[in-house]
């Protein structure tokens, strides 16, 4: 049973919230949407559940037309960011709730429940009131309430945005293994998140969404070695991708007065308006290499974010230790070219090292 | 520094619980007084200052024949209106304030505040510019001087207060919550009745107080509205004035006529001791 979307657009300002956006979802897959805040992902999972009607387009599901379909018969389940649960209810009654909307015999739906409880972690407390729970707990039970009706189509809408660093990371490796084996087959999973790191570990097919615009569909993998343009590869990098405006001449990448040998896959570019990007995680602190000047130096976890400075180009560089820099700091790096992609004048893919596209093609 | 906060807090808390409950003590041992002992200086103490009797208690319950006031009716009629309003009010007052809080409006440049204001703005009139049109429209369809004319009139002044507290309660009730029973497969009827309104029962009891509260209070609607056929408390109250004040029976009446209101201050009180009333939504 495949959902397939047609050219869904809404606008409901004077802004697109979706943008002509299509899809193919088939059943048994993760479909993880990528996109920054107010990209659109709300809305397209709104639409999917039935809680928006698009100004156009269609939806259909098992061949039927989905938008003809009431929320409530969509058979469809949604996890939010803000840990929603019914407060009036505690955890056992959250749970049972979608069961016995559907008028369950009371013994499956007391099987089902332990099963889901069970599943997510939070056996023994089925009697607790919602509000006597923390945050990741709360989020567990609407994750259970949701997977307890085994719904068609069970939308996740940035479930761990709102929780602390260590739950996040506790809960994604809970939900990777619930993904990998707790879901039947005839599920379609649908992931929104802003973090390109849960997008590789999820590692399901991406949907890269900017401004209610699909920029580009493929697997993380694929997004991940060849971002189609400047904007995915902003969207798909944490921190974003550096952008340096660099002219290549001579087999040279020349920028602020830097010389670079460029690589085999950008050597062939001669276009005007290029420019190279290169990840944070590929530049290195090196004795021999280019004088920046340190503008900012962050610790996040055990890792070093250092914003860069060279005349009008600024760089972030991500360190694998924690340093401590002053502000105005001299520091020497070395960029590893090798590894840089290249972008036209328009910010579409020119060549990537991983041989996409590259300006031959 | 410890002490004297323990000090200051309950001497606030008494010189605060005479100032409340003094005036009731007054009004009670003034209802056992008779001409001679409230008029005969200040007294204080039964059976030490003043002999106690029942004659103001008991002219409430004689029949006029008799020289009483006989407010038996009069006070089942005033209960049996303002709660008949009241409830009336609350569930027209909660489904347009859901209505108003979740659906958008728009007819012309009127939009959901625009109609949240109108409903307001009933209150904001002095009660006497609406007297007339009151009258005139209770008198076209003959129900002046009727308990149905005044729950007609109540209705109108007790729903703006219901809308008003429940539009401002729903705004709080975060419309995931909607969606969610919506998604688990309610229709939006059954997500009101069995995800929104248990949520929201502390503003349902706060509206209900005040509506309780307004209608049982009126003088003014029930003193134009009606004449011989049908009478309200507060209007028979002021009837028990002649030319000598009985302070006595008036102290009776008022006694009789806080209790519905007290007795409506301890449920809602036991309700806000349990913590029901904060933080039902997170």
């Amino acid at each position: 049973m495949d959902l397939v979307a047609n050219n869904l657009s809404y606008k409901p300002d004077d802004q697109y919230h979706l943008n002509e956006v299509s899809f193919n979802f088939k059943e048994g897959n993760l479909y993880t949407i990528l996109g920054r805040t107010l990209s659109g992902k709300t809305t397209l999972l709104k639409t999917i559940a039935g809680l928006l009607t698009p100004d156009s387009g269609e939806i259909e599901f098992d061949g039927k037309n989905f938008l003809k379909v009431p929320v409530w018969e969509r058979n469809v389940a949604m996890v939010y960011q803000q840990f929603i649960n019914y407060p009036h209810l505690n955890v056992y009654e959250n749970i049972a709730f979608p069961l016995k909307q559907r008028k369950m015999d009371q013994s499956i739906i007391n099987d089902k429940v332990m099963d889901a409880l069970k599943s997510v972690g939070l056996l023994g407390y089925e009697k607790r009131k919602i509000q006597e729970l923390s945050g990741g707990q709360q989020q567990r039970v609407s994750l259970a309430r949701s997977l307890v009706k085994n719904a068609k189509i069970l939308l996740l809408d940035e479930p761990l945005v709102n929780l602390d660093y260590k739950l996040r990371e506790q809960l994604r490796e809970e939900f990777k293994n619930l993904f990998s084996k707790g879901l039947a087959d005839e599920t379609i999973l649908i992931y929104s998140t802003t973090d390109p790191r849960e997008t590789m570990e999820l590692n399901g097919e991406v949907i890269v969404l900017d401004e209610g615009k699909v920029l580009q569909v493929g697997s993380a993998k694929e997004i991940f070695e060849n971002p189609n343009s400047l904007k995915v590869a902003e969207i798909s990098n944490d921190p974003p991708m550096n952008i340096i405006e660099a002219k290549i001449s001579d087999n040279n990448i020349k920028f602020e007065g830097i010389n670079l040998e460029a690589p085999q896959h950008l050597s062939k570019l001669t276009e005007d308006g290029l420019k190279i990007g290169l990840r944070s995680s590929d530049i290195e602190l090196n004795e021999n290499g280019q004088e920046f000047e340190v503008e900012l130096a962050e610790i996040s976890g055990s890792e070093t974010l250092l914003h860069l400075k060279r005349g009008d180009t600024k760089i972030i560089v991500s360190i694998e230790e924690v340093l401590n820099f002053k502000i105005h700091d001299k520091v020497k790096i070395n960029f590893k070219i090798d590894r840089a992609y290249a972008f036209n004048a328009d910010g579409k893919l020119a060549a990537s090292p991983f041989g996409g596209l590259n300006g031959q093609n | 520094m410890n002490k004297l906060y323990i000090f200051l807090k309950y001497f606030f808390i008494v010189v605060w619980t005479v100032f409340v409950v003094a005036p009731f003590l007054w009004a009670l041992t003034t209802s056992f007084k008779d001409f001679q002992s409230v008029n005969g200086g200040v007294t204080y103490i039964p059976w030490v200052d003043f002999e106690p009797n029942l004659e103001g208690w008991k002219v409430l319950i004689k029949s006029p024949a008799k020289g009483g006031v006989d407010i038996i009716e009069p006070y089942f009629n005033s209960l049996f209106v303002t709660c008949t309003a009241s409830l009336i009010s609350i569930i027209l007052g909660t489904l347009s304030a859901y209505a108003l809080s979740r659906y958008t409006f728009k007819a012309g440049f009127v939009k959901n505040n625009d109609i949240t204001f109108f409903f307001i703005s009933q209150r904001i009139m002095p009660p006497i510019v609406l007297s007339i049109p009151f009258f005139l429209f209770l008198s076209s369809i003959s129900l002046l001087d009727s308990l149905t004319g005044l729950i007609v009139v109540y209705i109108v002044l007790l729903m703006p207060i219901a809308v008003w507290i429940m539009v401002d309660f729903f705004n709080k009730v975060p419309r995931e919550i909607d969606e969610t029973a919506l998604i688990d497969g309610c229709n939006p009827y059954q997500a009101f009745l069995k995800v929104v309104l248990p949520n929201s029962i502390p503003g349902l009891i706060v509206a209900g107080m005040f509506c309780i509260i307004f209608g049982w209070i009126d003088f003014f609607f029930a003193f134009i509205l009606t004449f011989t056929e049908v009478q309200l408390l507060p209007v028979k109250i002021v009837a028990l004035n002649s030319s000598v004040t009985p302070w006595w029976s008036l102290s009776a009446s008022a006694l009789v006529s806080v209790a519905p209101l007290i007795i409506v201050a301890f449920i809602v009180e036991r309700y806000l001791s349990k913590g029901n009333l904060s933080g039902a939504i997170k």
